[in-house]
């Protein structure tokens, strides 16, 4: 005996690593036996080769590394006696993978032991083979197990066939010269070989579409009786289970047939019979035959129509469906998946069944249900269903409800049939899950609202009761805040009153005050606050003797640490103390969203013409916040909002009218590059020579002033045009967006008239054939020196612009402006320029 | 097709691993990590089958075992069961009661025997009086080889070399 062999036996070493109790402890005793081996190993020891093949392959599965042995393994493998071959291949299967090259080295014993006169030893290389060989070994090797395929010993043959699915895997090209083997096989009576012999057929159909010509017209009797003799045969110890003799074979040929079936009339005809047996006669309590069944019902379902057929399917899964068993309700939900298509009325009928799964306490079982529900559902029963599933949304737990709000409500928006029973679902599933449910969802739902106008006073005091019991879901408190800011004078003179609702009191104070409670609950949610704000300035319009109250509520908000809700709350503070004349004007009822427009939005197609925009610039009618040919709104630099909506989904367009368009994620560097950019060239022809603007009595100035506290740059800017480009703003992306086309729609061309000083002739300081500017000049009462142009845009084409930039550059001693006016036509971009000189002499 | 056959204990410690897809040790690895955790958090009262990554993962739990068989959307879950329990019964007769110290002791036999039920993924033998008998036969060709070399004249051989 060789005296340097390492000592322990396999079960020694297991029993030391078994007995250690910490990670150190086995790393020191894996270490020890690896040493060892390793030493072995260079010695050449042939003695213990096997001992140590057998103790590296559980340090393997403990795993640690051990690639060193896996030159052992082919050394195994060419050693003479049965043992080292069989532990040689076990090694090989479980230490290398077919990526190694290592592997191809062993092809050559490979070659050797498939022509062994042992035939386990024949078998040994045939499982090696067919479990990891590469293409190339496959290649190879592809003839020795073709032959193997007629060997004397049914064991080889059947372990040939399944080597050879792996070889016609790798290598599809060499699938036709197993064809016609593998179809005799098919006529064989052993249970190995026709179990992998069909297996075999199987994988050649799949591969070759010649294979399965072959098959359909030679096999497909022979199969079919094979199923007949098998189902009728009687008890057999040796292949029963359950009752039933040899549950795979039946399973496997079913398969086979399936292949067979689909897409061919006549073959479908032939197994009609023996499918309609399988299906009628199988046991269905135990698992075995249930797995039998469950098979028959894929064929029958993918072969060519045989009505009776179908129906049986069904009816099998809708017991399948009642079956106490987890697994076979799961199952049967599967295939009534696939069978919908096939068959949807059938599928129909088990639908109460089918919405029981949904409450099931399995989870898998309940989201297979649910995907079914979704399938099942139609215009004639959308409501029972929807009314079930919002039931069971109140009591399912936490982890599916983000599913099955998500469900409900895409059930809801497709199929409603009046915009009433769509309010009232969406209200039940914003109060029970408002919290799981999309932006996109409740943005869909405003629209909606909006357009229902004979709805209005409904949805608002729905809401309103909606929200003094649900706070704590914050999409419903968002279009709750929405709707009565909108609708708030409904809501307190009971407008609209439809022959259902109750009468509901609510007085002015009581509206203001529910504004407040979104404003001052905890949360740190930035969309309902700044909303919440809009909401009370609108109803500061509606209810001016709550102005007072809501002017406290608003302010409170004004060293908000959120830039968005301070600049509100300044911005709307002014409005309310300065400029009561414009309020109501500003504030009147939203114009209806456009429903088209804004599902073409969300589809995704950022650039769509947004209908209410075409041609006139100034849309004077109060909300259309971004039409994209708005261009004083662009002047504002307010493109940096379109520079941030192609990163984001539709909703920006709603975002926007919603005010709401608070990504803070698009605001800084990104979008406000570009016009930056601009104005450091503005900078650089300025050469910084002008004056700072003074205290501006214009209204939009004082906006912007106000705005800007912290931004000193470009100050000067403004004195030139009022409103120029201002890129340093880069912190708030969209927020003024309504309250700046507002104002700006108005213009404040004619109080400024009123109250500056002398009046200059307007000019028209650019025009082009698509596009034309106007210069309104005024000066201040007390500051002749500085001149306010109030530049006006007209789009003279019937397209739509988008990305609209003016950039405006004087020099110091003449009074002439270079402009450049850059804009996106019909998703081309667009670049004028020219030189103003025609400024009044007396500027 | 099986991809993969895991046996897990209830610790997550891994008593078997067969991949009949490839699948690199790394990768081999993670999956063990990620099934592991799946598998054993799940409640006693679900169903045998969990979606992943794509694939169902079948598993039924034997004692302090779970033996997860990985396969393809469009195999039958049902037959997976059986295939499962044709192991177990047939792991059952050949070492009498079998427990998971035999497993981890003679992990090699459970090999030896897996091979006999399975290759390329696909079931070899559905008859478990068969596979004991190749089994057995098997074995003793072992015997008889470990015989011949502790015999006396090979003793003798080996220490005049």
């Amino acid at each position: 005996m060789n005296p340097f062999s390492s000592g322990t036996r396999l079960r020694d070493m297991i029993r030391a690593i078994r007995a250690c109790k910490t990670a150190a402890e086995e790393r020191a005793v894996v270490r020890k036996e690896c040493a060892a081996i390793r030493a072995a190993i260079n010695e050449n020891d042939q003695d213990y080769r096997h001992r140590n093949l057998a103790k590296l392959m559980f340090i393997h599965m403990l795993g640690y590394p051990t690639h060193f042995g896996q030159m052992e393994c082919l050394k195994l493998i060419a050693s003479a006696g049965f043992p080292e071959k069989r532990i040689g291949y076990l090694g090989l299967m479980l230490l290398l993978d077919e990526r190694q090259e290592v592997l191809m080295l062993v092809t050559n014993s490979l070659k050797q032991d498939l022509n062994h006169s042992n035939q386990y030893i024949v078998g040994l290389a045939l499982c090696a083979l067919g479990n990891i060989c590469s293409a190339e070994m496959a290649r190879d090797l592809a003839p020795e197990v073709e032959r193997l395929l007629q060997f004397r010993d049914p064991n080889v043959r059947k372990k040939a066939a399944l080597c050879s699915i792996r070889i016609i895997k790798k290598v599809p090209d060499l699938a036709e010269n197993f064809i016609n083997p593998a179809s005799s096989l098919l006529k064989e009576k052993h249970h190995g070989v026709l179990i992998t012999g069909v297996q075999l057929c199987m994988d050649l159909c799949k591969v070759s579409s010649e294979a399965l010509e072959y098959v359909r017209k030679k096999c497909i009797e022979g199969l079919v009786k094979t199923l007949r003799d098998i189902a009728n045969s009687p008890y057999s110890p040796e292949y029963d289970i359950a009752g039933i003799t040899d549950p795979f074979l039946h399973i496997r040929l079913l398969k086979l047939l399936r292949i067979l079936g689909q897409g061919d009339a006549d073959a479908s005809d032939c197994m009609n019979d023996i499918l309609a047996q399988v299906a009628t006669k199988t046991e269905s309590k135990k698992n075995a035959g249930n797995a039998i069944l469950y098979e028959c019902v894929e064929t029958i379902m993918s072969i060519e129509d045989n009505g009776g057929l179908r129906v049986l399917a069904i009816n099998i899964l809708g017991r399948f469906l009642s079956n106490r068993d987890n697994n076979i309700r799961y199952v049967a939900l599967n295939m009534l998946m696939k069978a919908i298509v096939v068959d949807a009325q059938a599928v129909q009928r088990h639908r109460a069944t089918i919405l029981e799964c949904v409450k099931d306490s399995d989870a898998s079982i309940r989201k297979r249900a649910l995907e079914l529900v979704y399938l099942l559902v139609n215009e004639s029963n959308v409501k029972p269903l929807t009314k079930e599933l919002i039931e069971y949304l109140e009591v399912s737990d936490q982890e599916f409800k983000g599913d099955l709000t998500a469900k409900i409500c895409s059930l809801v928006e497709k199929f409603s049939p009046e915009k009433i029973w769509y309010i009232d679902q969406m209200l039940k599933v914003l109060s029970e899950a408002g919290n799981f449910v999309k932006d996109e969802v409740w943005h869909a739902l405003i629209v909606v609202i909006s357009n229902a106008s004979d709805l209005h006073g409904y949805t608002v005091r729905a809401l309103y009761r909606a929200f003094q019991t649900s706070t704590e879901q914050e999409s419903l408190v968002r279009v709750a805040v929405w709707c009565i800011g909108e609708y708030g004078d409904m809501l307190v003179n009971n407008v609209g009153m439809l022959d259902i609702e109750e009468p509901i009191t609510v007085t002015e104070s009581d509206t203001v005050d529910a504004v407040e409670v979104a404003i001052k609950r905890h949360t740190l949610d930035l969309t309902t606050k700044a909303m919440a704000l809009i909401a009370l300035l609108k109803l500061s319009s509606r209810f001016p003797s709550c102005s007072e109250r809501i002017k406290d509520i608003i302010v409170q908000n004004k060293r908000s640490l959120m830039l968005e809700l301070q600049q509100r709350s300044i911005e709307f503070n002014c409005i309310l103390q300065k400029h009561q004349n414009i309020r109501s004007a500003l504030l009147e009822r939203m114009p209806v969203l456009d429903e088209a427009t804004f599902s073409g939005r969300r589809a995704g197609s950022l650039h769509t013409a947004i209908s209410t925009s075409t041609g006139a610039p100034h849309n004077l009618q109060n909300g259309i916040a971004k039409p994209a040919a708005a261009p004083i709104a662009d002047l504002l630099d307010l493109s940096s909002d379109d520079a941030a909506a192609p990163s984001s989904s539709g909703g920006d367009f709603l975002m926007d009218l919603l005010g709401v368009d608070l990504s803070p994620a698009s605001a800084p560097s990104g979008t406000s590059q570009p016009p930056k950019a601009g104005t450091d060239v503005l900078l650089d022809l300025l050469s910084i020579g002008t004056s700072p603007p003074a205290q501006s009595s214009s209204s939009a100035s004082d906006i912007l002033s106000s705005s800007q506290d912290n931004k000193a740059p470009l100050a000067n800017l403004n004195g030139l045009a009022s409103l120029s480009s201002l890129p340093a703003n880069a912190t708030s992306p969209a927020s003024p967006v309504p309250m700046m086309d507002l104002l700006d729609g108005l213009g404040p061309i004619p109080q400024k008239h009123e109250e500056n000083g002398p009046a200059y002739p307007s000019l028209v300081a650019y025009e082009s054939s698509s596009l034309r500017m106007t210069f309104n000049f005024s000066k201040q009462p007390g500051n002749p020196q500085m001149t306010l142009i109030q530049a006006t845009f007209t789009n003279l084409s019937p397209n739509v612009y988008n990305d609209f930039l003016f950039q405006a550059a004087v020099p110091k001693k003449s009074l002439v402006m270079r402009i450049r006016i850059a804009y996106k036509m019909n998703n081309k971009d667009v670049l004028e320029e020219g030189q103003i000189n025609n400024f009044p002499r007396d500027l | 097709m099986i991809h993969f056959v895991l046996l897990i204990s209830r610790q997550g410690k891994v008593r078997l691993t067969k991949w009949y897809s490839t699948y690199t040790q790394k990768e081999r690895t993670k999956v063990i990590r990620e099934l592991s955790g799946v598998i054993l958090t799940r409640g006693p009262k679900l169903c045998n089958f969990v979606e992943w990554r794509g694939f169902k993962v079948v598993y039924k739990r034997y004692a302090s075992l779970y033996f997860c068989m990985c396969i393809d959307q469009d195999d039958n879950e049902l037959e997976i069961l059986e295939i499962i329990h044709h192991y177990v019964e047939i792991l059952d007769r050949y070492f009498g009661s079998v427990c998971e110290l035999d497993l981890i002791f003679n992990f090699h036999k459970a090999y030896y025997i897996l091979d006999e039920i399975l290759i390329a993924g696909e079931l070899q033998e559905s008859s478990k009086k068969t596979v004991a008998r190749l089994i057995a036969a098997q074995d003793s060709l072992v015997e008889t080889a470990k015989e011949q070399a502790s015999s006396i004249s090979n003793i003798i051989a080996q220490a005049t070399k």
